[in-house]
């Protein structure tokens, strides 16, 4: 904790610091007694997905670590989250998508100054069972969704089988559970289904919401497929990694690319997350992942502006979000609720890119403020 | 009980007035009229506006699916425009949801609600029977989000689901009853209904047999009649009008019911005819799905909205115009 | 309620029975009928003792003096409270209140004492119409034409209160109307008698007579409101953060932050949802009651 708070103070003093030279004298005496307190309100709106880890961060952050800051997360769904942003009644937006380009030019031409987006986290999707003795079961992306469109109605079919040959598997009916909601985690879900599978692509598709096959039981919400889940005894389900953590249930193991059963852990997220290779503009995707990652896995962006807010928000704005990519306890929520952080050297990067928020604001030149967040990046990766 | 009011005497304007009248209290008459006149209009304008708004807010998607192929279509795919409709939308399993649970709800809910008001008003203890009904009201208290909680925590893996298994090892080769049971889906959606449309309907029931006059009664009784026999063949025969009408109500309460029923449905876009199968009911879709969707999505659920309104209203009516013609025809109501 | 009052059968009184009076069958048909009438008696009031029960187990540990004052904290984690839904639940109730119970009673005013015409006939009709809409069409109808619509308001407090005003409007129109039908038409008579126009008639006269009737109808409709949960989900759409801002910014509300609290799979947010549970319960229940005691109290008229 002491150590996180040095490291985030010496973080947060440069695009103050960065702040006070661009726009002249005036926002001096702001800059420096917001250095030690900020006092900003921010208000963020968009994915569901990352909304738990969120939560516990702005929680965390406005209790602990600035206690005058409030900032109000709106867990609307990434869709929502985009509007909202560009319609600009949100500080910042989020979403388990990034914008394309034609999306940003449009978010540039409201606005009158460019949009900036960044990866933030990782997460993974994972397949919870009921049945205690499934623990550990190996699936791979055929098999999932050959369960999912109930054409693998029994454990021991034969395309489980063959998956795990070790296992003694009871024939038991499974009842596959799905979120009856629109969610993100639906969305992350079936994106891999209709990646890795075409059969699935071309009935189901992807999407926040689906028709889903008849025979499949829908839960509202995690707690609802928890239900679900629970109450059948050959319940199967895809959840959040933070609530299989939570819960008792067995989760299965999937399939990556390399033909190697991954168990959906923390280390395995950030596994999977180093397998994205993630380019300048931060537009990506994470599909195909080898190695030791874990195959179903979803990012998350947060959309900001280079102008138009005001100083306050400005500070609260870098400082919330550098705390939550760079400080150990911020860290340590992620692991404990299953999100991965980014690696060191993304890390890097997305602090450069959201310092650069309000970086045009007034009449602030661009050269000395991408001179400073290089700065703090090099910083940032001594430490 | 008067139903009727009878007119009110009108205050003659031109009579002379004494210390309470001003030059300005003339005025007061007129005015206060209108003030109240324009309070009473205004349910007719917010009601308008609800047609006008949700309409004109669903008609792209009327538009593109047709109205009856909107309500029968089977297909419903969310497109992601932000501009224009660019998915399918059909709310045929949504329709299909909400009639099936709230016809379980009345199935199970109009025998008992009977049997209730009959207890209450014939059978009970004298000094019983007003803690009794209140009791009963009691339940309509509780709310939606309540029902849900304790339907999905407590009461369906409790209670329903074992009932369930047991129903499906007796029925499960009728239709109705296939298998699997799920646990969440149009049964226990509908029980938590009928449970929760219970006190409505009982304390209309009670209130139409209250009314009976007591005079056939007594007739019957003094002809040798069991209580039976008197409660099955003279009261609740000349109660049928009411009777229906209790069923009306409750039925449309159940198909608005949205929290508890969403909590319970399993909310899948499909429909099957087995009760343990699970669906969505329109209310709980458009609870369901509205708070992700993006703008496409809304359109379209708010044609859903339209939808569920159309249907309660039609229930509404229908309720009325079979009231109606019941008392028309009352003289052959011991049907 | 248009109950039929005095319908009876035409058809001549015939033998209701075949079988001679007092015959075996006939008593056991009697008897076995009390015991089934008794059985569906004591069915019907299980689930309220079932749910009462299940909600004070679960919720009773998780209420204490800090579920009122602090907000909650992310699921996962213990302690806390819901003062965030209970302050929002306030505000809209209050708001709620003031939109709908000034104009139910005038609606119900002009119903009863510048009735029947054909305006009133419609708005009686309506109003009846409108107690049967379901909430989340309610929730719609707000969304579209304030949220996004005409208004372009965005979600927030004041939208989350006449989407609840509106569910409140009709039960208070159609109790109010009732009550005001009791008033017996001597004190009106008497109030003209003593010179009075017609509003001061039913502003000093009418209105206090009926009273404690209105008290009733408006604590029920207050009662139903609290508990109102879909109609927010689309316009006040929820916080866990306490809002003071009139509109614009989401609002919470108890029953919307139960429903999410118990949507998460974490035990502290249940919790806490069971608790919420509890308080909402007792606070409906405590409106109700005080309603009727209120209305069986001071009653007017029979």
């Amino acid at each position: 904790m002491r150590n996180g708070r040095s490291k985030l103070a010496t973080l947060a003093a440069i695009p103050l610091l960065a702040a006070a030279c661009s726009s002249g004298g005036e926002d001096t005496e702001n800059a420096n007694t917001s250095g030690d307190a900020l006092s900003g309100s921010l208000t963020g709106a968009g994915a569901s997905f990352p909304d738990p880890l969120f939560q516990d961060w702005i929680y965390t952050y406005t209790n602990d670590v600035q206690p005058d800051t409030s900032i109000n997360y709106q867990s609307v769904g990434s869709g929502a989250g985009i509007e909202q942003f560009m319609e600009e009644t949100v500080d910042f937006g989020s979403s388990e998508e990034y914008l394309d380009d034609e999306a940003l030019q449009e978010a540039a031409d409201n606005r009158g100054c460019e949009a900036l987006q960044f990866p933030v986290t990782f997460g993974s999707v994972v397949i919870a069972m009921n049945n205690p003795e499934l623990d550990g079961l190996a699936l791979d992306a055929e098999t999932i969704a050959g369960i999912y469109s109930r054409d693998i109605t029994t454990f021991d079919d034969p395309a489980i089988a063959e998956l795990n040959p070790e296992m003694d598997l009871p024939s038991d009916e499974i009842v596959p559970v799905h979120r009856s909601d629109s969610s993100g985690t639906t969305a992350v879900f079936t994106h891999y289904l209709a990646h890795e599978v075409e059969s699935w692509d071309e009935e189901y598709g992807e999407g926040k919401e689906l028709d889903w096959p008849s025979g499949l039981v829908g839960g509202q919400q995690n707690d609802g497929v928890s239900q679900g889940i629970t109450q059948n005894p050959g319940g199967l389900g895809y959840v959040n990694q933070s609530f299989a953590q939570e819960s008792e249930l067995s989760v299965a193991h999937v399939v990556n690319s390399d033909g190697e059963p991954i168990e959906p852990t923390t280390e395995s997220t950030i596994a999977a997350s180093e397998e994205a290779e993630v380019p300048e503009n931060f537009q990506f995707h994470i599909d195909d992942i080898g190695g030791s990652g874990y195959p179903i896995a979803g990012t998350n962006w947060i959309f900001t502006y280079t102008c138009g807010y005001d100083q306050e928000t400005t500070d609260t704005l870098v400082d919330y979000w550098t705390w939550a990519l760079t400080d150990e306890s911020a860290q340590e929520i992620a692991g404990e609720l299953g999100y991965a952080p980014l690696g060191d050297e993304l890390t890097e990067r997305v602090i450069a890119e959201l310092e650069r928020t309000n970086s045009e604001n007034g009449d602030g030149s661009e050269d000395g403020e991408d001179e400073d967040s290089e700065e703090d990046s090099a910083e940032d990766g001594d430490q | 009980m008067p139903t009727e009011a009878p007119e009110a005497p009108q205050a003659p304007e031109e009579r002379p007035r004494g210390t309470l009248t001003s030059g300005r209290g003339r005025l007061a008459d007129p005015i206060f009229k209108w003030v109240v006149a324009g309070c009473g209009t205004l349910v007719l304008i917010i009601l308008a506006l609800m047609v006008i708004r949700t309409t004109a807010e669903a008609w792209p998607v009327f538009a593109k699916e047709g109205f009856f192929g909107f309500l029968f279509g089977e297909e419903w795919t969310s497109g992601d425009s932000r501009t224009e409709i660019t998915g399918t939308y059909g709310a045929w399993p949504f329709i299909y949801g909400t009639l099936i649970t709230a016809a379980i709800a009345i199935v199970i809910a109009l025998p008992l609600s009977i049997m209730v008001a009959v207890y209450l008003t014939h059978m009970a203890p004298t000094r019983l029977a007003k803690p009794l009904s209140y009791t009963v009201e009691l339940l309509a208290a509780v709310p939606s989000v309540i029902f849900g909680l304790w339907g999905l925590h407590w009461f369906l893996p409790n209670v329903m689901r074992p009932f369930f298994e047991w129903l499906e090892g007796l029925l499960g080769w009728f239709f109705l009853f296939e298998g699997p049971v799920l646990g969440v889906g149009y049964l226990p959606a509908g029980i938590v209904l009928a449970i929760m449309i219970l006190p409505i309907m009982t304390a209309i029931v009670r209130e139409v047999i209250v009314v009976q006059p007591l005079d056939q009664q007594m007739a019957s009784y003094a002809l040798g009649s069991t209580r039976w026999e008197v409660i099955t063949k003279v009261v609740l025969p000349s109660s049928f009008s009411g009777i229906v009408a209790a069923a009306m109500l409750g039925m449309g309460r159940a198909l608005g019911e949205t929290i508890a029923v969403l909590m319970l449905i399993g909310g899948s876009q499909s429909w099957g005819a087995s009760l343990f199968g699970t669906g969505s009911s329109m209310a709980s879709h458009i609870a369901a799905t509205f708070g992700e969707a993006n703008p496409e999505t809304r359109t379209a659920l708010m044609a859903i909205g339209v939808a569920l309104f159309l249907v309660t209203m039609v229930i509404n009516i229908l309720a009325r115009v079979i009231v109606w013609r019941l008392g028309q025809t009352k003289g052959d109501a011991a049907v | 309620m248009s109950a039929p009052t005095t319908d009876r059968p035409a058809s001549a009184p015939a033998p209701l029975s075949q079988l001679p009076p007092g015959s075996g069958l006939r008593r056991f048909k009697n008897r076995s009928a009390t015991v089934v009438l008794t059985g569906a008696m004591v069915l019907a009031m299980v689930p309220l003792f079932l749910i009462i029960f299940e909600v004070l187990n679960r919720g009773i540990g998780v209420v204490n003096l800090g579920f009122f004052t602090e907000t909650e904290p992310p699921p996962r984690r213990d302690g806390g409270g819901y003062a965030a839904g209970f302050i929002g639940t306030l505000y809209i109730m209050a708001l709620a209140i003031l939109m709908s119970i000034p104009f139910g009673i005038a609606t119900a005013v002009y119903v009863v004492e510048y009735g029947p015409n054909r305006l009133t006939a419609s708005i009686r009709f309506f109003t009846d119409v409108m107690t049967g809409i379901p909430s989340i069409f309610v929730g719609l109808f707000v969304y579209g034409l304030l949220v996004i619509g005409w208004g372009g308001l965005g979600f927030g407090t004041f939208v989350g209160a006449v989407a609840i005003g509106v569910m409140m409007l009709p039960i208070v129109t159609r109790s109010a109307e009732e009550m005001l039908r009791l008033v017996p038409d001597e004190m009106r008579n008497a109030s003209y008698g003593l010179g009075a126009r017609k509003w001061q008639t039913i502003m000093r006269t009418v209105l206090p007579a009926a009273a404690p009737g209105l008290t009733t109808g408006s604590m029920l409709a207050i009662a139903r409101g609290i508990g109102e949960t879909a109609p927010l989900m689309l316009t006040a759409f929820g916080s866990g953060l306490i809002v003071t801002a009139f509109q614009g910014e989401p609002q919470g509300s108890v029953p919307l932050q139960l429903y999410r609290g118990a949507a998460q799979p974490f035990e502290a947010g249940i919790d806490r949802a069971w608790g919420a549970a509890l308080c909402l319960f007792a606070l409906v229940l405590v409106f109700t009651v005080a309603a009727r005691w209120i209305g069986s109290r001071a009653s007017i008229g029979k």
